[in-house]
């Protein structure tokens, strides 16, 4: 006897093929870098222990984790107040927040340098009392901070529109302020979707380089070293140290999944 | 001992315009409405969720239109019980008491205590989303409930329940009220709440509160029409249930209504539908066990159907369809049997 199977969908198999380009294209990119790191491994093993190299990625990474903390500091509270109130303005403001979407990172680097340079607007009376963005981390960090932002509130603001407000008018009414049923209902239920804003928030900001070259061309960030390393030394040279950040953030991303599987399970119920 | 003076509050898509309602002490209040009436903001207005635009809203003598809700000491419950997601069912049900930094030991006793109230005991290390609708209402109500709150906003407690499980929450809701004698406010869309829990009924319309008085009041004296449509009962009775051998009966004004089903209490209501009374000339033999003498008092033309009121005593209304009336030649003044089943009328 034949065994009959079911017709395969024609449309989910086209869309399948159609879409795998893209994936296609991702892993060939990888695939065909990775071929050729691998055919000089000695080399990547010199690239990957350079302090140069190592002190770009650490600082990379730590200004954008940097920026994130910030973020949820002050992006939390806005994204609440994005949430849950309407007032006269609303549009103006949610505008100003998608506003470094927008814009062209050079036209941000440009906003946020002439800012905070020394002899900026904020800028100059920092630098009264010591504290210098101009070629310095903080300078990193800020300029990381205003193209990240949206990416952050977005997502978070998102979250807390999915917490039913009367559980929050709940918890108001057993006792718990507004802060507290925020802190307590509110953001635990947001979790998931503060983990991915701040992920996705991170990751905008460790890409970014024109913004920070504007007002931070030192310490170098893994994009302006990759840049320094390609109009000086080569494609080889910059293509490994490329190539090690990619390992470095395919490692940090394995272990954001492993987190955000964790929380994931916890707001669901929402 | 609460009291809401001239409230107003427009929240765009719902509004309250100068509403008043005094609830006394130990009061059971039930607002009833159509959609949209403006019930939930009432009480989401006095739990203190929302301050009013204008307008007074008074607890025990003090003025707390401005307190913050956590400090007015009034629960609520809604209709989709609203339990925490991320907490446990025990943690739910402690969340006030947690608040108000209430000793661990304590704590528990008084969760455990309320839970075996509700039967719900054996569900406190439970999620959520695991109960049933009705074991989460139990918890949502077990939660309102354990502040010993001086008032109890009820918002549509039972309408996401399905039939059986939504008489036996109402059963407990009587039974709660009896034993912590705590002023309650519930909104219902429900008259068989109305009458089995109300001391006083409100009804509103269009964010204004149309008529207070007892379930009996609004539904025998309704004050507008809107309100006589609303609440649109009729062959409604009043009187005492009566075990009598295997079934039960009740006696409206010396005429005994036997019933199928019996609530137990001095002042119970029965109602039966108009089209479940049979009408005729002569008694009819048949197995029915309500069978009454009376005399047509009006008759009025629907078109499709006829509407027949008939005094046995006691007012009755029946209804008969176009054919059936004129197969009869009935006219007013008329003596006629009214005839139905004990199991058609419906006890609460």
């Amino acid at each position: 006897m034949r065994r009959t199977r079911p017709l395969p969908d024609r449309c989910l198999i086209s869309f399948a093929l159609i879409g795998s380009l893209i994936v296609g294209l991702t892993v060939l990119a990888l695939l065909n870098m990775t071929v050729r790191e691998l055919a000089d491994i000695p080399h990547v093993i010199r690239v990957a222990t350079e302090t140069r190299v190592i002190d770009s990625i650490v600082t990379t990474m730590g200004a954008g984790a940097l920026a994130v903390v910030i973020l949820i500091f002050i992006g939390t509270p806005l994204a609440y107040i994005l949430a849950r109130t309407n007032f006269a303005g609303k549009g103006v403001v949610e505008s100003l927040v998608d506003l470094p979407v927008m814009l062209p990172h050079t036209v941000a680097g440009i906003l946020v340098y002439i800012l905070f340079m020394q002899r900026g607007l904020i800028g100059a009376p920092l630098d009264a009392v010591g504290f210098i963005f101009e070629d310095a981390f903080p300078g990193i960090v800020i300029a990381m901070l205003f193209v990240s932002s949206p990416y952050y509130i977005n997502s978070v603001r998102e979250g807390i529109e999915k917490v039913p407000i009367h559980l929050e008018n709940v918890a108001r009414t057993l006792g718990a302020s507004r802060f507290h049923a925020v802190l307590r209902i509110v953001l635990p239920l947001s979790s998931r979707h503060i983990m991915n804003g701040s992920i996705l928030a991170w990751g905008r900001a460790i890409g970014e380089f024109a913004a920070i070259i504007m007002i931070a061309y030192y310490p170098m960030v893994i994009s302006t070293l990759i840049y320094y390393r390609f109009t000086t030394g080569g494609l080889k040279e910059s293509s490994t140290v490329a190539f090690v950040m990619i390992l470095a953030c395919f490692v940090a991303f394995i272990m954001l999944r492993l987190i955000s599987r964790a929380l994931g399970r916890y707001d669901d119920r929402v | 001992m609460l009291r809401i003076e001239n409230v107003s509050k427009d929240l765009g898509e719902f509004t309250l315009k100068n509403v008043s309602l005094d609830v006394k002490d130990g009061e059971y209040m039930v607002i009833i409405g159509p959609t949209g009436a403006g019930k939930t903001i009432l009480l989401e207005t006095v739990a203190g969720v929302y301050p009013p635009d204008s307008g007074k809203v008074l607890l025990l003598g003090n003025d707390i239109t401005h307190k913050p809700p956590k400090d007015r000491n009034i629960t609520m419950v809604y209709q989709d019980y609203m339990l925490f997601p991320h907490l446990t069912v025990g943690e739910n049900i402690a969340f006030g008491l947690k608040n108000r930094k209430v000793p661990k030991d304590e704590k528990e006793t008084k969760v455990h205590e309320v839970a075996e109230l509700f039967g719900i005991d054996h569900l406190l290390h439970r999620y959520p989303d695991t109960l049933s609708g009705g074991e989460q209402q139990r918890a949502a109500i077990s939660r309102a409930i354990i502040l010993n709150p001086t008032v109890l906003l009820l918002d549509e407690p039972l309408s996401a329940l399905d039939g059986q499980t939504r008489e036996k929450l109402r059963k407990e809701l009587k039974r709660l009220h009896t034993i912590f004698g705590t002023t309650i406010i519930h909104i219902t869309h429900n008259f068989e709440e109305v009458f089995s829990l109300a001391d006083r009924v409100a009804v509103m319309n269009k964010g204004e509160i149309v008529q207070i008085g007892e379930p009996d009041d609004i539904f025998r004296r309704p004050e507008s029409e809107f309100i006589a449509q609303f609440v649109g009962v009729e062959n409604l009775f009043r009187g005492a249930c009566r075990k009598q051998g295997d079934g039960s009966y009740i006696d409206v004004k010396g005429l005994h209504i036997v019933s199928s089903t019996c609530v137990s209490g001095e002042s119970v209501y029965a109602s039966v539908r108009p089209e479940d009374i049979l009408i005729s000339r002569e008694p009819l033999d048949a197995s029915a066990r309500n069978s009454f003498q009376g005399m047509i008092a009006e008759i009025v033309d629907n078109g499709m159907f006829v509407r027949l009121s008939v005094d046995a005593g006691i007012p009755f209304v029946v209804v008969l369809t176009r054919q059936g009336y004129e197969a009869m030649n009935l006219s007013e003044g008329d003596s006629v049997y009214l005839t139905f089943k004990a199991c058609s009328v419906h006890v609460f």
